[in-house]
C-alpha cells in the first residue's frame, strides 16, 4: 500500500487550537484527527463533527430493561407460581405492580447505563490491552495536535499552519 | 419597563367576573334541603339498581361523622355480623336513611367551599414555589438565572394575597360556614371523636390562624426585603445589596423548609385529621416547585414573545424545561413512595386515604400520574424539544392541569367524597383566582425594569449558553 503523508501541527493552547481549526477548515483542508489532553469545549462544532446518538441508544436500552423486568416478574410472580406471600395480590400483574416498581426502575437504569457504556467502548474501540494510538506522548499532558492529510500541498499547508500559531510542524509518512 | 397590555387586563377582569358569578352560583345551589337530597339519592338508586354493598357502606358512614376511619371501622363491624347489621338496618330504615341523606347533604354543601379552596391553594403554591426557587437562585449564586429574577419576583407578588385568601377560606369555612373543609373545626365532631380530641391542642381554629399568619409574615418579610434589595442593587455602586439578599435567602430557605412542611399539614393534610404521612410536606413541595417553575417558564416565554426579555435565549428556556422535567420526576418519586409504602404495609388506619381515592377518584388519581409523570418524562426528555417555546408551553399546560388535579385529589376526597364533579363551582373558582393571579402578577411585573441591572451575575446570565 502506498504511504500517505500527514502533517502533525502541534499547539500549546486550546484557544489557539480553536482558532486554527476554524482557519484550516475554512481553507477547506481535511482535518483527520485532533488529539487533546482534555475536552475542549466547542471543538466538535468547529470541526463539524456530527452530534452523538449515544443518548438515543441509552433510551432504547432503558426500554429493553423495562421490558425485561416486566416480563421476568410477570412470569415468576404471576404466571409460574402465584403464591400468596404476605397477602399480596398475585392474581394479575397490575394488582401487584407497586411491589415490582423498584425492580422495574433499577433494571431500566441498569440496562440503560451499562449497555450505553459498552456501546461507547465498542464505538470508540476501547478495550483492555488495546494498543494506544498516541502520535505524540505530549498530547496527554499539555500539547494539542492536529493531523491534516497532505495531497501534494505540503508547502501551502505548512505556511497556513505556521500562521495559525503552531509551535511545531512535522511531516509524517504513515505506512499503512 | 413592561406595561400591562389592555387586553391582558381585560382578560383578567373577564375571568374574575365570570368566575365570581360561577362561584356565587355554586354557593347558592349547594344548599339542598334534606328532601331534595333524598329524592336525588332515590333517583340514583333507581338508576344504579343493585349496588347494595356500596350503599350500605355509605349508610353506615352516615351514622357517625364522615371521618374515613369511622367509615372503615363501621364497615368492618357491619361485615363481621351481617345478620344483626341487616336486622338493624331494616328495623331503623327510615332513621338510617335520614342519616345517610344528611351525610350526603353535607358533602354537597362542602363542594363550592372545597372548589374555591383547591383553586386558592393551587395558585398560592405556584407563588410560594416561585419564592423558594427564587431564594435558591440567590443562595446557590446561580449564574444562568439573573435575567429571570424579575419574572420570579413578579410571580411571588401573589404569595401574600394568595396565602391570605387560602387562610381566609379555611377560617371562614369553620366560622361562617358549617365546617365545610376541616371537620376538626366542628366542636360536635371533636366531642365525639377521641382521635381528633387528642390532636385538638394543635388542631384548633385560633392556633391554626396564628400559625398561618406567622408563616405568611415570615415569607412576606423575605419577599419584601429580597425585592427591595434587588431594586436597590440596580442603582448601587457596590454589591452590598446582593450580599444581603444572599444572606436572607439562605436564612429564608431554612425557615421555608420547616414552615412549608407545617403548612402542608395544616392546610392540606388536616382535611383528613385521622390520617398522616411523614413525607407529605415534601410531596406538596415537589408539586409546588414543578408548577412554579412551569409558570416561570410560561411567563418568560410570554414576555419574550412580546419583546420584553430580548436577552433571554433558548438556553435559559432549556434550563427551565430541565427543571420542569426533573421536578416532575421528583414529584412522581414522592407520590409513589408515599403510595407504595402505604399500599405495601396496608395498615387499615393509613390505607383508607388511598382506598377512598381508588374507589371514588380512580380516573383522576391515576390520570394525574400520567399527566404529571409519564407525559413530562417522555415529552421533555429530548434536548432539542426543551428549546422550543411552543413545546414548553404545551408541556406546561399539561403539567399545570396535572397539578391542579393533584391538589384536587388532596382536598376533595375528604370534603365532598363521592359527590365530586368538575363542574361550574370548580371551573369558576379556577377562573376567579386565575384572574386575580394574572392581574397581581402582571401588575407586579410593571413595577420594576424586567432586567436587573447590576446583579453581579447578570453578564454571565446574558451570555449563558448551554
Amino acid at each position: 500500500m502506498e504511504a500517505s503523508k500527514v502533517i502533525h501541527a502541534i499547539y500549546t493552547d486550546d484557544d489557539v487550537l480553536m482558532a486554527a481549526v476554524k482557519k484550516v477548515s475554512s481553507a477547506h483542508h481535511h482535518i483527520e484527527e485532533i488529539f487533546t489532553p482534555f475536552p475542549v469545549h466547542g471543538l466538535d462544532k468547529a470541526m463539524g463533527l456530527a452530534p452523538t446518538r449515544i443518548a438515543i441508544t441509552s433510551f432504547l436500552y432503558g426500554c429493553v430493561g423495562l421490558a425485561v423486568s416486566i416480563w421476568m416478574m410477570n412470569y415468576i410472580m404471576i404466571e409460574d407460581w402465584p403464591q400468596d406471600i404476605g397477602g399480596k395480590p398475585s392474581f394479575s400483574f397490575i394488582e401487584n405492580m407497586p411491589a415490582f416498581v423498584p425492580i422495574m426502575f433499577e433494571l431500566t437504569v441498569f440496562f440503560a447505563a451499562h449497555l450505553m457504556v459498552i456501546t461507547f467502548y465498542l464505538r470508540s474501540r476501547l478495550w483492555p490491552f488495546k494498543k494506544a494510538e498516541n502520535p505524540d506522548p505530549r498530547t496527554t499532558d499539555d500539547h494539542f495536535l492536529m493531523e491534516i492529510s497532505v495531497n501534494n500541498n505540503e508547502k501551502e499547508l505548512t505556511d497556513l499552519l505556521r500562521e495559525t500559531g503552531a509551535v511545531e510542524i512535522n511531516l509524517i509518512n504513515k505506512a499503512h | 419597563m413592561y406595561t400591562i397590555s389592555g387586553k391582558l387586563r381585560t382578560v383578567a377582569f373577564v375571568l374574575m367576573i365570570l368566575g365570581l358569578i360561577g362561584v356565587v352560583y355554586g354557593f347558592m345551589t349547594s344548599h339542598k334541603s334534606l328532601d331534595d337530597v333524598k329524592e336525588m339519592l332515590a333517583a340514583e338508586h333507581a338508576g344504579h339498581g343493585e349496588d347494595a354493598v356500596d350503599t350500605k357502606a355509605h349508610v353506615v358512614a352516615g351514622v357517625e361523622d364522615h371521618s374515613d376511619n369511622a367509615h372503615e371501622a363501621n364497615a368492618i363491624g357491619a361485615l363481621e355480623d351481617p345478620a344483626s347489621a341487616n336486622i338493624e338496618h331494616v328495623g331503623t330504615d327510615a332513621h338510617v336513611n335520614d342519616e345517610h341523606a344528611e351525610h350526603v347533604q353535607h358533602l354537597i354543601a362542602n363542594r363550592p367551599w372545597s372548589a374555591i379552596y383547591v383553586a386558592a391553594l393551587f395558585f398560592f403554591t405556584i407563588a410560594l414555589g416561585a419564592l423558594a426557587f427564587y431564594a435558591i437562585q440567590y443562595a446557590a449564586q446561580a449564574g444562568w438565572s439573573p435575567l429571570l429574577l424579575r419574572v420570579m419576583e413578579g410571580i411571588t407578588a401573589y404569595m401574600l394575597p394568595g396565602g391570605l385568601i387560602v387562610l381566609a377560606i379555611a377560617i371562614l369555612s369553620g366560622t361562617i360556614g358549617h365546617y365545610n373543609i376541616f371537620i376538626w373545626m366542628d366542636p360536635e365532631v371533636v366531642k365525639e371523636d377521641l382521635l381528633i380530641r387528642n390532636k385538638s391542642s394543635y388542631l384548633n381554629i385560633g392556633w391554626f390562624a396564628i400559625r398561618g399568619l406567622i408563616f405568611l409574615t415570615g415569607w412576606f418579610l423575605y419577599r419584601h426585603f429580597a425585592r427591595k434589595f434587588s431594586i436597590a442593587q440596580d442603582e448601587a455602586n457596590d454589591n452590598k445589596n446582593f450580599k444581603k439578599t444572599f444572606r436572607i435567602s439562605a436564612g429564608f430557605l431554612v425557615f421555608f423548609l420547616y414552615t412549608e412542611s407545617i403548612v402542608s399539614w395544616d392546610w392540606i393534610m388536616s382535611v383528613d385529621p385521622h390520617w398522616f404521612s411523614t413525607l407529605f410536606g415534601w410531596y406538596v413541595l415537589a408539586g409546588m416547585m414543578v408548577s412554579a417553575i412551569t409558570v416561570i417558564a410560561m411567563v418568560t416565554i410570554y414576555l419574550k414573545s412580546i419583546g420584553h426579555l430580548p436577552l433571554v435565549n433558548d438556553s435559559h428556556l432549556h434550563d427551565l424545561a430541565k427543571f420542569m422535567f426533573g421536578f416532575s420526576i421528583f414529584w412522581a418519586y414522592l407520590w409513589f413512595s408515599q403510595f407504595m409504602l402505604i399500599w405495601y404495609s396496608n395498615i387499615p388506619e393509613e390505607v383508607t386515604y388511598f382506598v377512598t381515592r381508588f374507589e371514588d377518584y380512580q380516573f383522576l388519581f391515576l390520570g394525574m400520574v400520567v399527566l404529571n409523570f409519564v407525559f413530562p418524562l417522555l415529552i421533555l426528555m429530548n434536548s432539542d424539544f426543551k428549546r422550543l417555546p411552543w413545546f414548553i408551553m404545551m408541556a406546561g399546560i399539561v403539567i399545570l392541569v396535572g397539578h391542579y388535579i393533584d391538589v384536587f385529589n388532596m382536598i376533595m376526597p375528604a370534603t365532598v367524597g363521592d359527590q365530586w364533579y368538575i363542574g361550574i363551582p370548580e371551573i369558576s373558582s379556577m377562573l376567579l383566582l386565575g384572574g386575580v393571579f394574572l392581574l397581581v402578577v402582571f401588575t407586579a411585573l410593571t413595577k420594576a425594569p424586567l432586567m436587573a441591572k447590576r446583579n453581579p451575575f447578570i453578564k454571565e446570565s446574558e451570555h449563558f449558553h448551554y
